[in-house]
C-alpha cells in the first residue's frame, strides 16, 4: 500500500532545513522534557527520527486508509439527525485511525498529552492528509484551534480543554454568521451573563466547519450596544454542557465529507477565553493566521494529488500511437503543475519554519524574560511570518485550482465524467482559495508588506544564498525580475492614492510571491542537491518571469484615471 | 478480569509484492530480495488481542514468534500498536523447521511462558500458506483450538465466544478457555501504530540487538526496562533437538518447479443442468476434482 510520506522525498528534504535545528531547539527548550517524558527527544537527531517516524505513521494511515475511503466519503458525505451530525461512515474511520495513532494535538505541549511537535512537521502532515482526503484535512486539520487555547485560554481551561483535543476530541471555530463573513466585525451573536456571572450564547452561525464539534471557539459580542470589533469576544462553548444545536449542513460543491453547520445557539453555557472585547482584534487574529497556514498547506496537498493523478494519467493515455505526455503541449502543462506545486511547498514550509521561530520565542517568553536579542528575532520572525502566511494561502490556493483544472485537462473528455478522481479534486479545491479569507482578502493583507518593503526585505535575505553552478544563471533573472518589481512599487507609490494601490495591489503581490518563490525554489534545489526541484525551478523561473514582465507592464502603461472604466 | 494474551507472529517475506528475482535458481525463496513484514493475518490476530485488552483492564499481549533474530522487528511493530512486549525465539538448531517442529518449538516456549489465558495467531503464513501451526500447537498443548476467527464475540467466565467465517457462511462457537484461536484475514485491521508509543519504544532492542549498540546506547537500555525484548534459545525452552529445526523436520521438499496454469482449450456449453452434470461426471472420471 501506498505511504504518502515516503513516496514523496521532497517532505524529507524539506523537514531538514538547517533552521529546523534551532527551530527544535526551542520548541524543545535544549531537550529537557526528556526528564520528564519518555517520548520526548534526548536532542536534535532524536526529534528529527521522531519527526520522520510519525510522518511515516501518517503516510502509510493516509495512504492506505484515509485515501481509499476518500471516493465514498464524496458520495455519502455527513447527514444531519436529531439536530447532530452523522458522519460519513468513511470520515468516522478516519477519525477513528487517527486517534488511534496519537495524531491529535500534535503541537501541543507534552504536559497536556500533545507530542509537542514543530508547527513545521505538523503542517507537513497536514498536507500529507489533504493529499488523502481535502475535506478530512479540515476536520483533522481543526486540531490547530487548540493552539488559540492555549495561548490565550487560563491555566484551568488548558487543562480542561487541551488534553481532550489530544484524545482525539474536535475542534471547531464558530466566526461566520448570515452577515458576517469576510466582514467579521459585524458578528451578531449574543453573550451575556446570568447574575451569578455564567455567560450565554443566544444566536445563529452560518458555514461552520465541523459545526456539531466536542469544543468550540465562539466569537460572540458581549459588550450590548457595540457595532464593532471592540465589543467581540472569544468564548468556549464545550458540547458536554449542550444548548448549540445544527439546524442544517450545507450541501456544497466540494470537501463533501467536511458538514459544514448552520447552528443555533439557544441560551448555550460557555466561558470567556482571554480578555473580553479582545475576540476578534487578538485572538481570532491568531486563530485566522494559524488556520490560513492550514488552507495553504491543504492547498499544496492538492497540488500534489492533482499533478499525480494527471501525471499517471498522461503516462497511461495513448493516442496517436504513443502515450499523451509525450507531446508538448502536455508535458509542458505537467511542468508548469510541478513547478506550481513545488514552488508553493518551498513557500509553505519557509512560512511555517517562520512562524515556529516567532511562535516558540512568544511561548518562551512566559516562562522567562527574552534577551534583547532574542525579542528582536521573535519581532523578525513574526513580520516575516505575517507577511508570508498570505502569499503562502493566496497563491497556493490559486496554484491548487489551477493545477486541478490543468488536471482534468490531460484528462480530457474522461475528465468530465465522474469516473476518475479528477473531478473531485477539482470541486474540492475550489473552496480553498475561498475561505479562511478569499484570495483577494489575502492580497489585503499583504499588500503593505509590498509597500512598506518588507517583501524587499525578505528577498534580500535570499540574496547572498548559495547556489549551485547550474542554477546560477536562473539567480541572475530573478536579481532582473527584482528591479522590474521595484520599479512597479515605486510607480503605485508615486500616485499615493489608497484606491489606486488597492486596484493594482494583486499584481504587486504576484510580483513579490514570484521572485520569493523563484529564489526559495532557486536555494531549496542547490541545499538539497535535488534534481527534481531544479528542474522545477528553471520551468518557474521561466513563468515568473513572464509573468512579472506581464504586470510591469499593466502597470507601467496604466493610467490612474482608467479606473473609472473598470467600475459598473 | 485480566487476561495473559499470547500472540504468535511471524515475520515472513513479503510475497504480496514478487518482483521477478524473488525465487532463486534452485528454486527456495531469495529472501533478500523481499522485504520483511508482519505475516498480515497475524496483525488481524493482534487486533483482536488488543481489543480483549481494551474491554479487560490489566490484561498483557505479550507476542511470541519464532525466527531470526531479526524479528524483534516485528515485535517492536506490535509494541507501537498497543502490545506489552515479546519474545524472540531464536536459534541456529531451530532452522530448517517445518510445521511439525515449529509447532513443537512454540508449544515449548509457551510452556515456558506459563500462566497463559488465550492464545491468538494469525490463520496462515503468506510464506508457506499452510495454516497448520496454530492448530498443531493446540493439540500439542492439549487445548482447545478454534480457527477462522473472525471475531472474538465475548470473553467471560472462562469461557471465549468466537464468530468463525467459514466458506458457506458463519458460525460461533464457545471454547473454554485457555485455548488457540487462529484469526482470518477478514476480521478486522490492526489498530494503526500509535505516535507516542513508537517514540517511547522505538528503541527497545532484544540482547543481539543492544549488543551491538555502542556503549552509552547500551547504558540507556539498561536504565529503562521497558525497552528490553527478550530472545528465547531452544536450550532455555527445554527443547528436545530431535524434535525441532531439520531433525524434527518430516517435510522433505523433492524438487520445487513452476506451474504456469494456462487455458488449452476451450468448450461451450449450454446453460442447464444437464450440461453442467455431465460435465461434472467427466471432471470427476479424470480425477480434476473429487
Amino acid at each position: 500500500m501506498a505511504n504518502f510520506y515516503t513516496d514523496n522525498p521532497d517532505l524529507k528534504l524539506h523537514l531538514s532545513h538547517p533552521l529546523m535545528e534551532k527551530i527544535v531547539a526551542l520548541k524543545e527548550r535544549d531537550y529537557t522534557d526528556a526528564e520528564k517524558f519518555d517520548y520526548a527527544p534526548v536532542d536534535y537527531a532524536d526529534a528529527m527520527d521522531n519527526y520522520d517516524k510519525v510522518l511515516d505513521i501518517v503516510g502509510e494511515i493516509c495512504g492506505g486508509v484515509i485515501a481509499e475511503n476518500a471516493e465514498d466519503v464524496d458520495h455519502q458525505g455527513p447527514h444531519v439527525e436529531n439536530s447532530r451530525v452523522i458522519y460519513a461512515d468513511g470520515t468516522q474511520k478516519n477519525l477513528d485511525v487517527c486517534r488511534k495513532a496519537g495524531l491529535m494535538g500534535m503541537s501541543m505541549p507534552r504536559r497536556y498529552g500533545g507530542l509537542n511537535f514543530p508547527i513545521t512537521p505538523y503542517i507537513m502532515a497536514a498536507d500529507i492528509v489533504s493529499r488523502a482526503d481535502t475535506g478530512f484535512e479540515n476536520l483533522w486539520g481543526l486540531q490547530d484551534c487548540a493552539e488559540t487555547l492555549y495561548e490565550f485560554g487560563d491555566e484551568d481551561q488548558k487543562q480542561r480543554f487541551i488534553p481532550r483535543v489530544c484524545e482525539g476530541e474536535t475542534m471547531s471555530m464558530d466566526l461566520t454568521e448570515p452577515d458576517a463573513g469576510s466582514d467579521l466585525q459585524s458578528v451578531m451573536l449574543k453573550a451575556t451573563q446570568d447574575a451569578d456571572g455564567t455567560w450565554r450564547l443566544n444566536g445563529v452561525k452560518r458555514f461552520i466547519t465541523n459545526g456539531d464539534s466536542d469544543i468550540h471557539l465562539v466569537l460572540a459580542r458581549s459588550e450590548e450596544g457595540s457595532k464593532d470589533a471592540r465589543g467581540l469576544s472569544m468564548f468556549i462553548y464545550d458540547k458536554r454542557d449542550g444548548g448549540v444545536n445544527v439546524r442544517r449542513i450545507e450541501n456544497k460543491m466540494g470537501i463533501k465529507g467536511s458538514p459544514t453547520c448552520e447552528l443555533v445557539y439557544k441560551n448555550a453555557k460557555a466561558e470567556l477565553c482571554g480578555s473580553r472585547k479582545m475576540g476578534l482584534i487578538k485572538y481570532v487574529m491568531a486563530l485566522m493566521n494559524g488556520a490560513r497556514l492550514g488552507i495553504a498547506a491543504q492547498s499544496v496537498g492538492v497540488s500534489e494529488i492533482a499533478y499525480r493523478e494527471a501525471l499517471q494519467y498522461a503516462k497511461e493515455r495513448q493516442q496517436f500511437g504513443k502515450a499523451i505526455i509525450e507531446f508538448p503541449a502536455v508535458y509542458e502543462m505537467l511542468a508548469v503543475m510541478k513547478a506550481k506545486l513545488d514552488a508553493s511547498r518551498c513557500l509553505l514550509y519557509e512560512t511555517a519554519r517562520y512562524v515556529d521561530l516567532y511562535k516558540a520565542y512568544e511561548d518562551i517568553s512566559k516562562e522567562r524574560k527574552l534577551t534583547p536579542e532574542e525579542r528582536a528575532e521573535m519581532k523578525l520572525y513574526n513580520k516575516y511570518a505575517n507577511a508570508l502566511t498570505p502569499l503562502a494561502k493566496g497563491m497556493g490556493s490559486e496554484y491548487c485550482n489551477q493545477n486541478a483544472y490543468d488536471c482534468i485537462q490531460i484528462h480530457g473528455g474522461s475528465g468530465f465524467m465522474k469516473d476518475y478522481a479528477c473531478e473531485r479534486i477539482y470541486r474540492d479545491a475550489r473552496i480553498t482559495s475561498i475561505y479562511e479569507g478569499t484570495t483577494q482578502l489575502q492580497v489585503v493583507a499583504a499588500i503593505g508588506n509590498v509597500t512598506t518593503g518588507m517583501y524587499g526585505n525578505i528577498i534580500a535575505t535570499y540574496q547572498d544564498m548559495l547556489v549551485t553552478e547550474e542554477l546560477k544563471p536562473l539567480k541572475d533573472e530573478v536579481e532582473k525580475m527584482i528591479e522590474i518589481y521595484n520599479k512597479a512599487v515605486a510607480a503605485v507609490n508615486e500616485i499615493n492614492d489608497p484606491e489606486y494601490t488597492s486596484f493594482q495591489a494583486r499584481r504587486l503581490v504576484e510580483m513579490a510571491a514570484d521572485i520569493i518563490m523563484s529564489y526559495l525554489l532557486i536555494t531549496d534545489a542547490s541545499r538539497y542537491g535535488s534534481e527534481s526541484m531544479a528542474k522545477s525551478a528553471h520551468v518557474y523561473v521561466n513563468m515568473a518571469k513572464a509573468e512579472v514582465a506581464k504586470h510591469s507592464e499593466f502597470i507601467a502603461t496604466f493610467s490612474p484615471a482608467q479606473v473609472e472604466a473598470y467600475k459598473a | 478480569m485480566s487476561l495473559n494474551i499470547i500472540v504468535l507472529a511471524k515475520q515472513v517475506p513479503d510475497t504480496r509484492n514478487v518482483g521477478k528475482d524473488a525465487m532463486k535458481e534452485d528454486g527456495t525463496i531469495n529472501r533478500a530480495a523481499l522485504p520483511a513484514i508482519f505475516n498480515p493475518e497475524d496483525l488481524n490476530a493482534l487486533e483482536q488481542a488488543l481489543r480483549l485488552k481494551d474491554a479487560n483492564p490489566g490484561s498483557t499481549v505479550t507476542l511470541l514468534t519464532m525466527g531470526l533474530p531479526r524479528a524483534s522487528e516485528i515485535i517492536r511493530e506490535a509494541i507501537f500498536r498497543g502490545a506489552d512486549g515479546g519474545i524472540v525465539l531464536t536459534d541456529r538448531a531451530l532452522g530448517g523447521a517445518d510445521t511439525l517442529a515449529t509447532s513443537y518449538s512454540l508449544a515449548q516456549a509457551v510452556k515456558k511462558f506459563g500462566n497463559y489465558d488465550i492464545i491468538l495467531g494469525g490463520r496462515q503464513a503468506i510464506d508457506g500458506d499452510t495454516a497448520q501451526v496454530g492448530p498443531q500447537i493446540a493439540e500439542k498443548l492439549g487445548i482447545p483450538q478454534v480457527t477462522y476467527a473472525e471475531e472474538i464475540l465475548d470473553l467471560s467466565n472462562g469461557t471465549v465466544t468466537v464468530k468463525r467465517r467459514l466458506e458457506s457462511g458463519v458460525e460461533t462457537v464457545k471454547a473454554p478457555l485457555p485455548c488457540v484461536v487462529t484469526v482470518n484475514g477478514s476480521a478486522a485491521e490492526c489498530r494503526p501504530r500509535n505516535a507516542k508509543r513508537l517514540m517511547r519504544y522505538k528503541r527497545a532492542v532484544s540482547p543481539s540487538e543492544k549488543a551491538k549498540l555502542s556503549e552509552s546506547e547500551q547504558a540507556f537500555v539498561d536504565a529503562h526496562p521497558y525497552l528490553q525484548l527478550q530472545e528465547w534459545s531452544a536450550a532455555y525452552v527445554d527443547a528436545d533437538p530431535e524434535q525441532i529445526g531439520l531433525p524434527g523436520s518430516p517435510t522433505k521438499v523433492k524438487a520445487i518447479e513452476n506451474v504456469v496454469f494456462t487455458a488449452k482449450e476451450s468448450r461451450r456449453m449450454d446453460n442447464n443442468d444437464e450440461q453442467i452434470e455431465e460435465l461434472i461426471k467427466e471432471l470427476i472420471a479424470n480425477h480434476t476434482i473429487g
